[in-house]
């Protein structure tokens, strides 16, 4: 079959500040056929899409649509060329049925939702969909959201349809009920653009897969002449020398013993499932996966910040050597029973620290309470923030300055400060190092081997592979809430992590049949 | 087969969110905006009262000072008690706001607060020593206030309900007693007499004096209490972040609960100076809706005692200047109450050129899309 081009990107480049977030992006999606778009995590994969759909506009380079070069400006721009977007998160009235979210915002002068309601109906007839039309969207599971999302585009008549990770909210018999219809879609001529970086889902769906990596096109494949380890390696890379001094880990001792961790998130679907592992006492333990796995939660669950459905977190005393149950405390409790607990949380400004307090009174956040008196005590945490500035190289004009003025770089060190001042005998860290420049990185990851070699057991949740090989002794792989793997760090390779990575939903699958 | 799209030109003008403007720079926007206001306001008072421009501001400030500098303060003091009771709203709401929640029930804390000073008035009035008297007000007074701050607190640290909604509509609840009380006090008459016992003492032939110190030390305890207490540490990080609050371990709830006490305790006070320190009577209309002016006083002082007890100050001497103003030209108070709402609206926009900044579009060449 001669297929014809639906749309082109040519040298497509969007920067954000000083962030390249896509460059010289050429690709093409042809009508009748399902293109995946792969790539990790800030590969630029949705930012691409959102240029296709209005929401951003390419700094460089063309869009051409059935071959004629056009200009996006808007999302109605977008619907006006017959292309639908799919997000990630719905956006759709709660207390409005399903038909009158689909035919919201169509200016064409005439609302009959009878009228409305039957086309509808013939659409969810001729795709396969499963839908009640004036059903409420707050009675609605997530996959019938989507069902309405993608319907909504269908009856704009849209024939370019973007989906962004479609997949991450569903159950795997949802899944392949979806791609049923994806299918029946191309089949139908339309074209099918899927954001995803799920391996397995690539190969059974789509017909070609385009990859991104750090912002750049690596290149399009035919799914047929393709295989997960090819596709693994377009991803993520050649392995890059980063020169991060590792030492042997030394006196490595038991220190924080976690297992069958289940913890579910406010629909009641488990984002850890079953996690057991063991973080030793002198030692860096990585954490790696696709953001979003349940990274946060297990850290969370740790600190004393997330409900656990079942499972047990035992830390181990130095001194003592007695064993301690962490689960259901708060985090008072928790430093109350004298366990050091240091935890450098993703959300920097919005957990680790008060954007708008200066840097003084950040430092007493974990503090403040010392003491009997009613009053604050800043001088201690003025000392300590002194020192923190001059040690770590903090750029501020003064220790009063609100630490949201300070770079990203400044406030992480400002935080990472603040949480190994506490001399820790666990310490976690979730991302330290992202949206940080090269510097202050290794700053970062200097600090962290320190630790490791003073006998804190380290936990590292990092996104970048190179920089999880290179530094941490043993990496434990997440995927989709499970354990997928513990891994040598020092001889593993970045295409077994990256498979890892990616394998959790079908071992799910296998769980789920057996 | 699509259709020709126009492209797009960028706007006439556009919000852009400011950097970080320097403090000096944001008081200095500020200050301007006040002059600006107080020059608008002189001109159409001076407008609406026929008179011209020297005039209107010996007016105003005739109205609001008196004869202070001929030996006849009455006027100051008077100043100074207006001044005291709004402030005094309005230091009640400043932390729970800092900790935003926000409580738009000072009205009604007030009142109930009130409410309980007039009753221990009238009954207890000949039944105990004056001192005693005195206490049992200032208890009674307190804990009323404190529980009417407090249910919509326990609401919403339970059930997460919306606390201005449940503070709202505690504010009618509130009336509605008071209404049904003055009824049945007044016999009938919805009037309660001045109750002479419980009144608070005049010092020096001021009847004011004790209202405008209890709110001065309020004010200075309010300050510290914010700024260098582990209380007011806690509301600081309960209202910048909750998850940042629950990773440092503090206890949400209990702040949020605490919090509410001191607020509606201290709208409780000002419910007692108005009642036994001023007013010796109660009618719905005690507070006269400077509850809601207190809030917009709390925005204004951005949260700052004393900052607010400046902008407080301006507030009062306009509604009264203007006030006398428009009695010079016949007309009635809503002139200055137009007048008050104008100054604050400048106000509360002026924060707004203070977080963003306007840019004009300016002649580049289009690229080439």
């Amino acid at each position: 079959m001669n297929k014809q081009p639906a749309i082109e990107f040519k040298n497509i480049t969007k920067r954000f500040g000083k962030v390249v977030a896509n460059k010289n992006v050429n690709l093409t999606a042809y009508r009748g056929e399902i293109l995946s778009v792969l790539g990790e995590n800030g590969s630029g994969k949705t930012t691409l899409m959102n240029m296709i759909s209005g929401i951003y506009f390419p700094d460089e380079g063309q869009i051409f649509i059935d071959g004629k070069e056009v200009v996006i400006a808007s999302p109605k721009d977008a619907f006006d060329y017959k292309i639908g977007m799919i997000h990630q998160h719905f956006k759709l009235v709660d207390v409005f049925s399903a038909a009158e979210n689909i035919v919201l915002g169509i200016e064409d002068g005439k609302y009959n939702l009878k009228n409305s309601t039957e086309e509808i109906k013939k659409i969810t007839s001729q795709y396969g969909f499963e839908l009640v039309p004036d059903k409420k969207i707050y009675t609605m599971s997530v996959s019938e959201k989507q069902t309405v999302e993608i319907i909504k585009v269908l009856y704009r008549g849209a024939d370019i349809l973007i989906l962004d990770e479609p997949t991450a909210v569903l159950t795997p018999q949802e899944t392949e009920k979806l791609f049923n219809v994806l299918r029946r879609m191309r089949d139908n001529g339309k074209c099918i653009i899927i954001i995803t970086h799920k391996l397995h889902e690539v190969l059974s769906l789509s017909d070609r897969v385009a990859v991104l990596r750090k912002g750049e096109y690596v290149g399009t494949v035919n799914t047929k002449e393709t295989n997960e380890s090819q596709l693994t390696e377009m991803m993520v890379g050649k392995k890059i020398s980063l020169n991060i001094q590792r030492s042997e880990p030394k006196n490595t001792v038991e220190r924080l013993k976690i297992n069958n961790l289940i913890c579910k998130n406010r629909e009641g679907a488990n984002v850890l499932e079953n996690v057991s592992f063991t973080a030793k006492s002198g030692e860096i333990l990585g954490i790696a996966g696709i953001a979003g796995s349940g990274q946060r939660e297990l850290l969370e669950a740790i600190a004393g910040l997330q409900h656990l459905a079942s499972g047990e977190i035992t830390y181990i005393d130095p001194k003592t050597n007695e064993e301690e149950n962490l689960r259901d405390k708060t985090p008072l409790q928790i430093r109350e029973m004298g366990v050091r607990l240091s935890f450098v949380p993703e959300d920097r400004l919005g957990m680790g620290l008060v954007g708008n307090m200066d840097i003084v009174d950040n430092m007493m956040l974990r503090s403040y309470r010392k003491g009997k008196s009613m009053f604050l005590e800043r001088k201690q945490p003025k000392n300590l923030a002194e020192d923190i500035i001059s040690r770590l190289e903090v750029v501020t004009p003064s220790a009063n300055t609100p630490v949201r003025r300070l770079s990203g770089g400044n406030v992480q060190k400002v935080l990472v400060g603040r949480e190994i001042a506490a001399a820790p005998t666990v310490l976690m860290a979730a991302y330290p190092v992202r949206g940080l420049d090269i510097n202050s990185s290794y700053t970062i990851y200097n600090l962290l081997n320190e630790q490791k070699e003073n006998g804190v057991a380290v936990i590292f949740v990092g996104e970048d592979l190179d920089v999880l090989l290179e530094l941490c002794d043993r990496i434990l792989v997440i995927g989709s809430g499970r354990v997928t793997g513990i891994v040598d760090a020092r001889n593993t390779t970045k295409e077994e992590v990256g498979l890892l990575m990616t394998k959790s939903q079908e071992e799910g699958k296998e769980n789920n049949n057996g | 087969m699509a259709k020709n799209i126009k492209t797009h030109s960028e706007p006439l003008f556009r919000i852009v969110k400011r950097d970080e403007l320097s403090p000096l720079k944001a008081w200095l926007i500020r200050i301007a905006t006040i002059v600006i206001a107080f020059l608008l306001v002189g001109i159409l008072s001076m407008i609406v009262s026929k008179k011209d421009f020297g005039q209107t501001y010996q007016i105003m400030f005739r109205g609001v000072f008196g004869r202070v500098f001929e030996g006849k303060p009455a006027m100051l003091w008077k100043y100074l008690q207006e001044i005291a009771i709004l402030l005094s709203l309005a230091l009640a709401l400043t932390p729970a706001f800092k900790m935003k929640f926000w409580n738009c029930g000072a009205e009604g804390q007030a009142l109930i607060g009130g409410l309980a000073s007039i009753y221990c008035m009238i009954e207890f009035g000949d039944k105990l020593p004056y001192g005693v008297l005195i206490l049992v007000i200032a208890v009674t007074s307190i804990l009323a206030g404190a529980i009417w701050g407090i249910i919509p607190a326990i609401f919403k640290a339970i059930f997460n309900t919306n606390e201005t909604l449940f503070t709202l509509m505690m504010n009618y609840i509130a009336t509605q007693i008071i209404a049904y009380y003055v009824y049945v006090e007044g016999g009938g008459s919805n009037v309660i007499n001045p109750v002479k016992a419980g009144n608070f003492p005049s010092v020096a032939g001021n009847d004011y004096f004790v209202n405008i110190i209890i709110v001065a030390v309020i004010t200075v305890l309010m300050y510290i209490y914010l700024k260098y207490s582990k209380q007011g540490y806690e509301i600081s990080v309960v209202g910048e972040s909750q998850n940042t609050a629950r990773y440092v371990g503090i206890n949400v709830k209990k702040v949020i609960i605490r919090t509410m006490i001191i607020s509606g305790a201290l709208c409780g006070v000002t419910g007692m100076l108005l009642v036994a320190g001023t007013d010796h009577s109660i009618n719905t209309n005690l507070v006269g809706g400077q509850g809601f002016t207190a809030i917009l006083m709390s925005w204004l002082g951005q949260f700052n005692p004393f900052i607010m007890a400046i902008m407080t100050a301006l507030v009062v001497f306009l509604r009264i200047g203007v006030a006398k103003v428009a009695d010079t030209a016949y007309l009635n108070s809503s002139f200055s109450e137009i007048m008050v709402g104008l100054v604050i609206l400048m106000l509360v926009g002026c924060e707004f050129f203070i977080q963003y900044s306007i840019k004009f579009r300016k002649n580049k060449k289009e690229d080439k899309a």
